[in-house]
């Protein structure tokens, strides 16, 4: 491995340790706190769908179900099956990886915008079954969720979940990078490059491809469990079909393929409502327009395209 | 991870600059001005608007002025929280005037309850109401409250068997369980029921079910929107003859447009707003409602509601108890003035708060109707 790969690989990690780290030191009050949280909560969904999306070259527009998934586990978990929080959580995230996978197998046959159509079907079906299954799930006016008590310890407020989920968001950053520079990364890469070509070099495309899509489900399951443990409350638009396009939306922006990207996209999209409420009626027109205006320049995304032309000027 | 920074240091500059502007009292309100719940949050919003401006114009509170911060949650519960924390810690409030929907409600109540700031929600739940919640209040009526006016009057045509027909939407669904709730209570019997999802076009089915169901004297529709419309237009197609009882969700002059001649003959519990020029001047509430309906028509443009009729009520609630209470830097003495709330006449009703009972209302704040001839009239 050469001193570049290390450090490009550990360099995002420590990068990301650095600013959960030193964040707090600067961030004035909760309000600030919780939105970084937020941030890091959607980072962590988007990051897997990432996974997907910029390395495996798989659209997925049904994240928001497998986050609902998550968010509704440790919720429905512990009020109708007495299982406690700690194992909910897990269990969630077992489930929407189970369900990934059994969806994924046939699902991920498909290519291009039918793939988008199959996903996006799914995400609205697994939201529809939140809505409807009332008795388990309170409805569409959604339900409590107790609290996460570890050892007697109860998690709550902004600044406990903040550490929870920049460590969560942290180590998992960590795993996305040790994985695109496995052979299984690899494999996703030249999947995405190109399919006909890595499945006549050998690369198991189907395989792979399930395997970016369990993962990526995994990873929103947890966050969906986060954000739902953090809120205190869970509703069907948790996990609805705008959740999956804000997280695509996400992904995209920040830059496909690029686990900065990923936290960027998340933040971008987490503070940009907060600090357009100064443009009060026309604050979505401007939202709308922001994100058309980085689309239309920094076209790979924010991070990809800002990279290169740093790069660019210093060589 | 500069640029990162970057974001981040002009989100401060922005937050910081934007929360400049002093007044010396402060309400925040968090409302569904967009999304799907806007027909809740944009009447509110523009309800709020004017009555601050109009309490401004009057000279304030004591003496002291206004100031109201409005953020638009989108309907979104988690985004609710995100801007009650906003409004609680960057922006100071002193009160809070927040929830359109039950679910935004549940999201911001434990906000309130920790800060230790007085909130007047406008959800429609029971939940959104519950006194165990000491620092949260809420004006509109509850559904329980439309169940338990359409049963009373099924008592009093002496009609004790019924079906019900409910939609699977929020409103739909969290009646239909309250009413549920309170059929014992009433000795009615309910014989059959059906559902239909929110975006059905046709009810015929589910209805000819009902008609087929022997015993049934009368039929109650729980639901929002279109689907009590096409129930009704459905209803008379089959030719059922039993009374149909519409809820208070179709309370709007749209229902009776949609509906067309079926609606005649529709009973259903509504608040007094709906009906301000036909009370009988004897009405406590006539005044009241007649100029809040003139005046939101005359600056808005458009036809009253009973949601902004909630924040109308809300408002004047928060305002009084705060002049009660000598402004509202005592956050403790609003809460307890806005508990000791009597014989507050309101858009809704009648409000008597007391510490068991945060909503304040009772059946008299429903009159029931019976739409004859294309116009709503009071049927008691």
């Amino acid at each position: 491995m050469t001193m570049q790969t290390l450090l490009r690989r550990h360099g995002v990690v420590l990068g990301l340790l650095a600013l959960v780290l030193v964040l707090p030191l600067v961030l004035p009050s909760n309000f600030y706190f919780r939105i970084a949280t937020l941030t890091f909560i959607f980072a962590l969904a988007v990051l897997g769908l990432n996974l997907v999306m910029g390395y495996a070259g798989q659209v997925s527009l049904g994240h928001g179900g497998f986050f609902g998934i998550g968010a509704y586990a440790v919720a429905v978990g512990p009020t109708h099956f007495g299982i406690p929080v700690w194992a909910a959580l897990p269990l969630g995230a077992l489930l929407a990886g189970l369900l990934a996978f059994l969806i994924g197998r046939p699902i991920l046959k498909l290519k291009g915008h039918y793939l988008a159509v199959a996903t996006l079907g799914m995400g609205i079906l697994i939201a529809m079954v939140f809505t409807n299954e009332a008795q388990y799930t309170g409805g569409p006016d959604g339900m409590s969720v107790p609290r996460l008590v570890l050892f007697g310890w109860s998690a709550r407020g902004p600044i406990t979940w903040y550490w929870i989920s920049g460590i969560s968001l942290v180590v998992a950053a960590w795993l996305a990078m040790n994985l695109i520079d496995s052979p299984t990364g690899r494999a996703f890469r030249a999947i995405h490059d190109s399919e006909p070509a890595s499945g006549v070099l050998g690369v198991n495309v189907a395989r792979y491809k399930l395997i970016a899509f369990v993962l990526s489900a995994v990873f929103a399951a947890v966050a969906g469990a986060y954000l739902a443990l953090y809120d205190g409350g869970v509703t069907p638009r948790t996990a609805e079909f705008l959740r999956s396009i804000e997280f695509v939306t996400m992904a995209v922006l920040g830059g496909l393929g690029s686990v900065i990207g990923s936290v960027v996209g998340a933040a971008f999209l987490t503070i940009l409502p907060q600090v357009l409420t100064v443009f009060h009626d026309y604050e979505h027109v401007v939202l709308g327009l922001l994100i058309i205006l980085f689309m239309m320049f920094l076209r790979d995304g924010i991070v990809p395209t800002l990279a290169r032309l740093i790069f660019r000027r210093r060589s | 991870m500069n640029l990162l920074r970057k974001v981040f240091a002009v989100a401060v500059f922005v937050f910081a600059s934007a929360t400049v502007a002093d007044a010396q009292i402060k309400i925040g309100a968090v409302l569904s001005v967009t999304g799907p719940a806007s027909f809740l949050g944009d009447p509110e919003k523009r309800t709020l608007e004017i009555y601050a401006a109009e309490i401004n114009k009057q000279g304030g509170i004591n003496g002291q002025k206004l100031e109201v911060v409005i953020y638009d949650d989108g309907g979104d519960p988690n985004q609710a929280r995100t801007f009650a924390t906003r409004l609680i810690e960057e922006d100071k409030v002193d009160a809070l005037l927040a929830g359109s929907t039950t679910a935004t409600t549940m999201a911001i109540i434990p906000l309130a309850e920790e800060a230790k700031i007085p909130l007047i929600n406008f959800a429609g739940a029971v939940v959104a109401a519950d006194p165990k919640f000491k620092w949260n209040f809420k004006t509109p009526h509850t559904d329980l409250m439309a169940c338990e006016k359409i049963f009373v009057d099924l008592q009093k045509r002496k009609l004790t068997k019924i079906a019900i027909i409910s939609g699977t939407d929020a409103f739909g669904k969290s009646m239909r369980d309250q009413c549920m709730t309170v059929v014992k209570k009433y000795g009615i019997e309910v014989l059959h029921e059906e559902t239909y999802g929110p975006r059905d076009s046709d009810m015929t089915p589910q209805l000819t079910n009902i008609k087929a169901k022997a015993g049934v004297q009368a039929v109650v529709n729980t639901g929002f929107g279109q689907g009590p419309a096409i129930v009704t237009r459905n209803y008379r197609q089959l030719g059922i003859l039993v009374p149909l009882y519409q809820s208070h969700g179709v309370g709007s002059k749209q229902y009776i447009d949609l509906a067309g001649d079926a609606a005649n003959g529709v009973r259903l519990p509504a608040a007094a707003l709906l009906v301000a020029t036909i009370l009988p001047d004897s009405d406590p509430q006539k005044k009241i409602v007649v100029a809040y309906k003139t005046k939101y028509e005359a600056d808005t443009k458009q036809p009253v509601s009973t949601f902004g009729g909630h924040m109308y009520d809300g408002f004047m609630i928060m305002i009084e108890a705060m002049k009660r209470a000598g402004g509202a830097k005592d956050k403790a003495k609003v809460r307890d003035e806005i508990e000791k709330t009597k014989n507050f006449i309101g858009t809704g009703g009648v409000v008597n708060m007391s510490p068991t009972d945060h909503l304040g209302l009772d059946l008299t704040a429903f009159k029931m109707l019976e739409i004859k001839n294309g116009n709503w009239t009071l049927a008691e």
